[in-house]
């Protein structure tokens, strides 16, 4: 596998740990990884036993499964109880609980509810099924939803009458925002989402490094990726510098990707956005704009909900927040466990809890 | 290939029926390729005598096979219902003797196909010098079964010098593996209609009683044996120290993988450690005997590539350990829900 396991290297990886180690000197740094997929990396690599004790990783709210609301699964799970429509999805969301069921169990019950591995597919579903009503359940962040303004902006061109999303697409910038402003954690750093950037380009950060002074760098999902990242915060700390930097330039640029950001102005407007355990935050989210409304599932099938409920002892909210560990939850691999979870945490391959209990249970 | 008397090339409900077509059909196709003297008196049962041997221990298993696709890169369904069979019981130090085989048939299946898979489950059981002595076929409706399902059992004898088992693992014992990890599951998934990968990968599908002979010559005291097929290595390793006050610790840098499997799974997201091998054996034996073993299993075809992966400790008991690449610690935990269905 050239070029993914140079990034796996070992000498490499221990002459990263061994400069983390000296320049950071034994001051603690408190680095939060803001995505899911670095959140998964850092614990399949074992990577927090390779750092020094004073340098602490923690994970944020960059699990898109884990951040979706119980509100968003409950409305779908109105929607699929209608036995004309047909609900596809990515596969995490199907088992996500809500707040008195999940798709998997109103499947069991006789709804439809298909996965598929893009909303292209779900588009194909509508065509092959002319007589339901196929919804596609749009969650993720900036990464996932250009696929998603394409395939409504397809559905447009192909005059798809019996497609709609139900989307749920929130933003990071204003999310990090967020968390330092409700000052609950304190931060020194952020590892800034790869996947993410190549997208927006690596701009969007740069009002937190100025405004917060706080570093953000921008990461690569390896090993090595993430152990340079890593020093390249611990450098800048050292230094007295709070700036944007890009680890992952083999991807991610300045500007981004255009044509992406176009589709998605053309597509999407910015809007608040409900957050599992955080609450609304304002801009960070991206909503169907009006010029394609027929396709806004909310708007095209409204539903009215009862308040949406959540486990009491559930602590995802602190959790996605940073606030709490997988293991300060009561829950946590006693009654939850990945397979029957009570949060959305423990359900996605990226939620912390489910990353810990994978990886990390007990020494 | 030879038309059936039925009429064109396919199989019917009256194949199944017990009656002329059933027995045409054992006659014409499963006598003469399996070529027992059991099965050709088509009675019943078989009647075995078994040879005399130190342990006087008969050893008995069985096990069905559903996998799709019925032929892919390195076997087909035959094959691997032979082998996987005749592997269970060699891994628990038999040498195995005898197979049943049971077929369940989708009507409407070509008899061309079954003629294919009946073949090379004579030659698997052939090559192993194990007899086919006894069988039956059903037929079900179309849409009832996916073409063929098969069952096999099998009897083989305890040889002396057979492992003792998980129980008997101490502190320090290495563990080993005969091969690359994770072919067959990946040359099963690449093989599937829809999946437009193309490799030149193929499944390890093989019976690996020779390797075990080896292993068993040049080490007495094996403590355990599997074959790691469905959940792969990290589900055997767990198995292995499970409920115990031992753990173990494995190199990922150490364990064999092909540059193809990592690839596949790299895309997919798979961990080829999840992954099932059909021709492949994890061993824990006493660790001054752990270089004689690999070099034993080395000179044979189907162990070029063992080597030890890792070591019994008594640091967290119960718990399967993997030190990554990059020289980091963490869970190798058991596979949780199905990664690949129907790959055996």
């Amino acid at each position: 596998m050239k070029y993914i396991e140079e990034f796996r290297n070992h000498a490499a990886a221990q002459a990263l740990v061994r400069e983390i180690h000296r320049i950071s000197g034994g001051r603690r740094i408190r680095i939060m990884e803001v995505c899911g997929g670095h959140t998964m990396a850092i614990f399949k690599y074992g990577l927090p036993g390779l750092l020094p004790a004073n340098i602490e990783l923690i994970s944020g709210p960059g699990c898109p499964v884990c951040v979706t609301s119980n509100s968003f699964i409950d409305h779908a799970i109105e929607l699929a109880k209608d036995r004309g429509t047909l609900i596809a999805t990515f596969g995490d969301l199907i088992r996500v609980p809500g707040s008195s069921s999940s798709l998997q169990k109103e499947r069991g019950e006789g709804a439809d509810v298909r996965i598929c591995y893009s909303p292209l597919d779900a588009l194909e579903l509508a065509k092959q099924h002319p007589d339901r009503n196929v919804v596609f359940l749009g969650v993720g962040f900036e990464t996932t939803a250009p696929t998603a303004a394409a395939t409504i902006h397809r559905a447009a061109e192909q005059g798809r009458a019996n497609f709609s999303m139900l989307t749920a697409f929130k933003t990071m910038p204003n999310a990090m925002k967020a968390l330092l402003d409700g000052g609950e954690v304190a931060l020194d750093a952020f590892l800034c989402p790869g996947h993410v950037s190549v997208i927006t380009g690596t701009g969007i950060y740069e009002f937190i490094a100025r405004e917060y002074r706080t570093p953000c760098v921008v990461s690569g999902f390896e090993p090595l990726d993430l152990l340079q990242s890593i020093l390249k915060i611990i450098e800048q700390i050292a230094a007295g510098l709070a700036k944007v930097e890009n680890q992952y330039t083999r991807a991610a640029t300045l500007p981004g990707n255009p044509a992406a950001q176009k589709l998605l102005k053309e597509v999407f407007h910015e809007s608040d956005a409900d957050w599992r355990g955080i609450g609304t935050i304002p801009r960070s989210g991206l909503e169907i704009s009006d010029e394609y409304a027929r396709f806004d599932a909310r708007k095209v099938f409204p539903v009215k909900l009862k308040p949406s409920r959540e486990n009491p002892a559930c602590i995802c909210g602190s959790i996605m927040r940073g606030a709490k560990r997988p293991l300060d939850c009561p829950l946590f691999s006693k009654v939850c466990t990945p397979e029957s979870p009570k949060g959305a945490c423990m359900v996605s391959d990226e939620g912390s809890c489910a990353t810990y209990y994978k990886y990390r249970r007990t020494p | 290939m030879s038309q059936s008397s039925s009429g064109g090339g396919v199989i019917t409900l009256a194949h199944g029926n017990g009656g002329k077509f059933t027995h045409e059909l054992v006659e014409r196709i499963f006598v003469p390729r399996f070529a027992s003297s059991e099965l050709s008196e088509l009675a019943d049962s078989a009647i075995l005598s078994l040879p005399e041997t130190a342990s006087g221990k008969v050893v008995f298993t069985t096990d069905s096979h559903v996998v799709t696709p019925l032929f892919f890169p390195g076997g087909d369904i035959g094959k691997l219902a032979v082998c996987g069979t005749l592997n269970d019981l060699a891994v628990m130090g038999a040498k195995p003797l005898f197979l049943s085989c049971g077929w369940i048939i989708e009507e409407g299946f070509d008899i061309e196909k079954l003629e294919k898979i009946a073949d090379s489950m004579a030659d698997a059981a052939r090559a192993q010098g194990v007899r086919v002595v006894t069988g039956d076929t059903k037929v079900v409706e179309r849409g009832a079964a996916d073409g063929v399902y098969l069952n096999t059992s099998g009897i083989g004898v305890l040889l002396p010098g057979a492992p003792l088992g998980a129980r008997s693992i101490q502190a320090g014992d290495a563990v080993i593996v005969s091969g690359s990890m994770g072919d067959h599951g990946i040359a099963i998934y690449a093989g599937r209609e829809g999946i437009s990968l193309r490799t030149e990968l193929k499944s390890d599908c093989a019976a690996v009683f020779p390797l075990v002979e080896l292993a068993m010559k040049i080490c007495p005291d094996i403590r355990v044996m599997r074959d790691p097929t469905r959940g792969g290595l990290a589900t055997t390793l767990n198995e292995f120290v499970r409920g115990t006050r031992l753990g173990i610790q494995v190199d990922e840098s150490q364990i064999p993988v092909r540059p193809e499997v990592k690839g596949v799974c790299e895309l997919l997201g798979f961990d080829p450690l999840y992954v099932a091998n059909e021709g492949k054996l994890v061993l824990v034996v006493p660790a001054e005997r752990a270089t004689a073993v690999v070099s034993a299993m080395k000179a044979h075809e189907l162990g070029r590539a063992a080597c030890t992966i890792g070591h019994v400790t008594e640091r967290a008991p119960g718990r399967v350990f993997l030190r990554t690449l990059v020289g980091g610690d963490r869970i190798l935990d058991m596979l949780a829900g199905d990664m690949l269905p129907r790959i055996c």
